[in-house]
């Protein structure tokens, strides 16, 4: 209640999450990694947000450095306006870590309780099992649950402090195809009572159905940021391969949906923003066409050819 | 807000913990009985003039309890391998009543320790005026205190694979030398016995029986050891919340 008030009645505070410039490298054996290469992300109250690239990219670590759980080389964080320590401290932050396991020795209601017991206000441990899922493991103990299972648990602790703001690292890792739904349903709940949201995911799939924008990162840096489907159009390119020997690139490269033409001997492959219209137009105008096949690029390669950066680099 | 609760989860796991039950309350009993009751009508053990079940339950006792506060530093080893360190940092709960709750659980299991071991030497026949028992008590409390700073040391910068045997080996090492097995009165090994902690936590239950307690001495190297291990204990906890790998 008092939470909901201070929520609609806080205008001093325009952001939730607020990150300038951050950086942050590794030492590691194979020399110092730049995991995070100069971040700038401000997230609205109320907005669900993806941060979305391949493993490697620097998600992880920008969460970390986000939540204050490790210190940037350079640049600032804010929550709400404030240092990371402090929305900490209110509990206005619930968080699903990406590793890690659970807390032993006790049942999961056992432990989703004694955690609530840490915030001001909590919602009934009840209620967090049951908008997670987790319901019917609460009598279990946790060191008995599937992989799927542990991620139901953990959401429903990142939930149980009745938090503003929501941060899930890959919160669908481990989770079968009902089990996603499920989540995704719940999440969305949360957020249609005015929680911001961020989640990290590797699945443009997620990012394109679940968050109102979108945040791609690749190698430590943010290499676009907007709504869904400027980000889909970006990065969900599809290649159309086929047998055509006597066809000339050019007329190729004209079809609709059609980006880029390139000839592989006898093959032809075709990058496309829309591979439905470009598939149908290559049959109607080249019919003796065979072996199609249509591929979706990974996130990867898309990403590589964002950031432009083709060289090998020992990553 | 309840830290109460928390708490009360806390205690709850350690008991339900086999490992740490049957190393924490059985073995120091077993080995009471083992040694104590076969020399139970020694009247002056080693020249001590102490009788062999009362030597052996206060040093029991200590050992017992020293084992029961330094089994903190397993729990946060494997805290630390599930990551769990990270998502407590996440939670309202502060760095001091983080480190408050796990130093209240293991001065539970200690005192639990403590009281079952003064019950099996009931069992041999010892019999002390009330004023010793807490006497006795009390002392051992405080000669705790460095065991719970070492506790949280070990388990900060250790895995929870090789917590196990540093805390086997250091309570082993520490049981040896402060004297639980048999009195150190003289010589270069009571020298070296009087720089350790588990030294003084086993003259600490010897109080009771007529020993001389700490002296300056004793109070300066608890107080040496206490600060020494919390100061570094507070270092490594500052660098530990960082991924094991980027």
């Amino acid at each position: 209640m008092t939470l909901t008030l201070e929520r609609t009645q806080n205008p001093a505070v325009a952001s939730s999450i607020e990150l300038q410039g951050l950086r942050k490298s590794f030492r590691t054996p194979a020399g110092i990694v730049e995991a995070v290469r100069g971040v700038d992300v401000v997230v609205a109250p109320g907005e669900t947000l993806a941060l979305l690239g391949p493993n490697g990219a620097g998600k992880s670590t920008t969460i970390d450095l986000m939540l204050g759980l490790q210190r940037p080389d350079g640049g600032t964080t804010t929550l709400f306006g404030r240092p990371p320590a402090d929305a900490v401290a209110q509990g206005r932050i619930g968080v699903m870590l990406q590793s890690g396991g659970l807390l032993r020795e006790l049942t999961v209601r056992e432990l989703v309780t004694m955690m609530a017991a840490l915030y001001p206000a909590p919602i009934g441990v009840d209620d967090a099992l049951a908008l997670a899922g987790a319901t019917e493991v609460a009598g279990r103990r946790t060191e008995k649950l599937s992989g799927g299972e542990r991620q139901r648990v953990r959401f429903a602790i990142s939930l149980v402090g009745d938090p503003e703001l929501l941060v899930l690292d890959e919160p669908t890792a481990g989770m079968d195809v009902e089990a996603r739904r499920g989540f995704w349903t719940a999440a969305r709940n949360l957020a249609a009572e005015g929680r911001t949201i961020l989640f990290a995911t590797h699945y443009l799939e997620e990012a394109d159905n679940y968050a109102d924008r979108v945040v791609l990162m690749s190698r430590g840096q943010v290499v676009a940021d907007g709504p869904p489907t400027e980000i889909k159009s970006m990065v969900g390119t599809r290649t159309i391969r086929a047998t055509l020997p006597e066809a000339p690139l050019e007329t190729l490269e004209r079809l609709p949906g059609v980006t880029k033409a390139e000839r592989r001997g006898e093959a032809i492959v075709l990058v496309c923003s829309d591979s439905d219209a470009a598939v149908r137009a290559l049959l109607a105008g080249f019919p003796a066409a065979r072996d199609i096949e249509i591929e979706g690029a990974g996130l990867e390669d898309a990403f590589l050819r964002l950031t432009g950066d083709d060289e090998e680099e020992n990553r | 807000m309840s830290h109460v609760t928390y708490a009360r989860f806390e205690l709850v796991r350690t008991f339900r913990n086999r490992r740490f039950m049957i190393f924490s309350f059985g073995f120091p009993l077993v080995l009471y009985f083992l040694i104590a009751a076969p020399n139970r009508h020694e009247t002056d053990l080693g020249g001590t003039g102490i009788s062999a079940p009362v030597y052996f339950m206060a040093s029991l006792a200590a050992f017992g309890a020293m084992n029961s506060v330094l089994a903190i530093g397993g729990r946060i080893a494997t805290e630390r391998a599930a990551g769990w360190n990270r998502q407590l940092r996440l939670t309202p709960l502060s760095t001091r009543s983080y480190f408050r709750v796990k130093v209240l659980t293991a001065y539970s299991t200690a005192v639990a320790t403590i009281v079952l071991l003064y019950i099996a030497g009931a069992v041999l026949g010892v019999r002390l005026e009330a004023a010793h028992w807490l006497g006795m008590t009390a002392l051992l409390l405080v000669g705790l205190v460095p065991f719970a700073a070492l506790g949280i040391l070990l388990g900060l910068l250790l895995t929870a694979d090789s917590i196990g045997p540093a805390i086997g080996g250091t309570t082993a090492l520490l049981g040896l030398l402060g004297g639980v097995w048999f009195p150190i009165t003289s010589g270069s090994l009571h020298a070296i016995a009087q720089a350790l902690p588990s030294y003084w936590l086993v003259q600490a239950a010897h109080v009771g029986l007529g020993g001389d307690g700490w002296g300056v001495t004793g109070w300066l190297v608890v107080i040496a050891w206490s600060v020494g291990a919390g100061l570094l204990a507070m270092r490594a906890y500052r660098r530990d919340t960082e991924r094991p790998s980027g």
